[in-house]
């Protein structure tokens, strides 16, 4: 009985709906669309605008390799955006990691695999300290990372003593921290072992979302934390994982950046922490909670991408990629609120 | 009075499956719970019902291991138990569906029904890389919403939120049973129903009856309560004032008696 009356007011609806509404509860049910269509539109847009240059195979290499980190990071970020968080510290645990690393292999001389592990683990260890925050003192997110954003650069300035180790010295010492920078041809274009890591971690956080239960207590901690509870889920256990396991990440985007740069520096990065939002908000990952995915976070980073190429091809002073991205950002979020008012 | 002489209706010679006695919890100088007493027999529908305040909440709460009472003793099955979470009582097969469902929107109705119960594959995948049996989820979720007669519900992959207000009631409902051996409680389960939907979640909660678990019924709603329910338990400042059948009094018997406005029966 209640099942006819469902279907008696689904009709109505019908009948009242506009193209517009179609298309907005469209893209409800389907929201990686958004950013496949967006990412078509900007790259007619710079095609148009610097002609056939975008698409010569050595400009799609260095799209590309931009891309790497700024999808790395947003693999980290949409794992802790899903919970309703969000993380401004990812690039800074990156270039934290990445400091540690050089600086214990190259100048303090211990063996590599060993420096390469504590870096590692300084990124788990950031990770732990975001989590902790947000998950045992009930913190918001946002204040939590925005603090730690600036508790972490200021470890990274004084351990590095703002100096900054050199390609060379890099590659003499401990050319493994390099190794992510190793490129290989493919079809004419220049692929890094660090795009091929940021494939490998995707295809990682992809399967733990949605082929693990650890991947619907994600979802569900983010979409409703009270019914998550309810149903019995360790929502305090799952954001200190998630946090964790999004500090290790960065401290691997460590590496890729190791390995893009050649040098290791305490000022690079800067740029990481609102690209990798933009990447994964554009990519229809809902700053809400609960709704969102890694394939939509791969073409957000392209996006991205692929904004500050053409800029920097048209010749744009690098201020305007900055601009772009803000506005990227707000657009992002201004579809998303409107896409959620289907269900509302 | 003497609670325990009250004339409960109990069917005779039968133990009850779940069980309170002198049920106590005091927050500060206030007390919620005031030597409760509560019974529920197999194959029931044990209605509890109580003016705002009067404590039926915090009482249901200690029977679900959301709340530790100070003293008393609950008997599932006539073995005593202390449930430290709501996570124990459901081990124990006490399933709650809660007012607001404790469903989560943006998953499918298949995820929803396993949400923390998840089923891994058997075999390599399922030991070593955690891989959801996914399959076996839709296929078991499918089967129990069949079984409640909701399938006009098709697409199991369906989220939640795509649901109408009684089918995710549907939802939550088919999870209890599914997981509820011995004790089925649901608060409010019509509250936020129209009346058709309504009627389809009453008809619903008989049929679980039928399927033969009891079900414990909290309810404002003076009619769904008097349709469906065998007792009625009426829970008035702290503790049980004492158990009716709807046959013997009307609804405004029953809200009088709730209220204060009216002795509660003795024999």
């Amino acid at each position: 009985m209640a099942s006819t009356s469902q279907q008696a007011h689904v009709s109505f609806d019908e009948e009242r709906r506009t193209p517009l509404k179609r298309f907005q509860q469209f893209l409800h049910a389907n929201p990686t669309t958004i950013p496949f269509i967006v990412l078509a539109l900007s790259i007619a847009l710079f095609s148009a605008i610097v002609g056939g240059r975008f698409f010569h195979p050595f400009n799609l290499s260095l799209v590309l390799q931009q891309v790497t980190i700024i999808a790395i990071l947003g693999t980290a970020q949409t794992l802790i955006i899903l919970t309703a968080g969000i993380d401004l510290s990812v690039g800074a645990i990156m270039v934290l990691s990445s400091v540690v690393m050089g600086r214990l292999a190259v100048l303090a001389g211990l063996p590599v695999p060993l420096a390469f592990m504590l870096g590692l683990l300084v990124g788990v260890a950031c990770g732990l300290l975001n989590g902790f925050l947000v998950a045992r003192l009930k913190l918001p997110p946002f204040i939590v990372t925005l603090g730690t954003w600036s508790i972490f650069g200021a470890l990274n300035l004084w351990y590095s003593a703002s100096q900054t180790i050199r390609q060379q010295e890099v590659a003499e010492a401990a050319p493994f921290l390099q190794f992510t920078g190793t490129a290989f041809n493919f079809l004419g274009a220049r692929i890094t072992l660090g795009s091929i890591l940021m494939l490998i971690i995707a295809a990682f956080i992809w399967y733990l979302l949605n082929r693990t239960a650890f991947g619907r207590h994600v979802h569900a901690t983010g979409d409703d934390p009270e019914a998550a509870k309810l149903a019995g889920i360790n929502v305090t256990g799952t954001l200190i994982a998630v946090y964790t396991l999004a500090g290790f990440i960065c401290s691997v985007a460590a590496w890729a950046l190791i390995g893009r740069i050649g040098a290791i520096s305490s000022i690079s990065g800067a740029t990481a922490n609102l690209d990798s939002i933009t990447a994964v908000v554009i990519g229809g990952t809902s700053l809400f909670g609960g709704r969102g995915s890694i394939i939509g976070t791969l073409v957000g980073a392209l996006i991205v991408g692929v904004f500050r190429n053409g800029l920097a091809l048209a010749g744009a002073d690098s201020l305007w990629q900055e601009f772009a991205i803000g506005l990227l950002i707000i657009v992002a979020v201004a579809i998303d609120q409107w896409i959620r008012k289907v269900s509302a | 009075m003497n609670q325990t002489e009250q004339n409960t209706h109990a069917p005779v010679g039968v133990a009850p499956i779940l069980q309170a006695r002198n049920l106590v919890k005091r927050y500060g100088h206030v007390v919620a719970i005031d030597h409760a007493e509560f019974e529920l027999y197999p194959g029931e529908i044990l209605a509890v019902i109580g003016d705002n305040g009067a404590g039926k909440s915090s009482m249901i709460k200690a029977l679900t291991g959301a709340l530790r009472p100070d003293a008393g003793e609950i008997l599932l099955e006539g073995r005593r138990v202390e449930f430290d979470s709501p996570l124990a009582a459901r081990a124990a097969g006490i399933e709650t569906v809660y007012q607001n469902l404790a469903l989560s929107p943006a998953l499918s109705i298949a995820d929803n029904i396993f949400l923390g119960r998840e089923r891994r594959s058997e075999g390599f995948l399922g030991k070593y890389f955690r891989k959801l049996d996914r399959d076996y989820m839709r296929k078991e979720a499918r089967k129990h919403l069949n079984a409640l007669g909701l399938l006009t519900i098709q697409n199991i992959d369906q989220p939640v939120e795509t649901l109408s207000g009684g089918q995710r009631q549907g939802v939550a409902i088919a999870r209890a049973v599914a997981f509820g051996s011995r004790v089925v409680i649901m608060d409010e389960p019509t509250a936020a129903l129209g009346v058709k939907e309504s009627r389809k979640v009453l008809d619903l909660i008989l049929d679980v009856k039928r399927r033969g678990l009891p079900i414990v019924l909290i309810s404002h709603n003076m009619p769904h309560v008097f349709e469906i329910a065998d007792r009625i338990h009426i829970h008035r400042l702290g503790r049980r004032a004492c158990v009716i059948r709807p046959q013997d009094y009307s609804m405004s018997d029953a809200v009088a008696i709730m209220t204060g406005a009216k002795e509660a029966p003795v024999h």
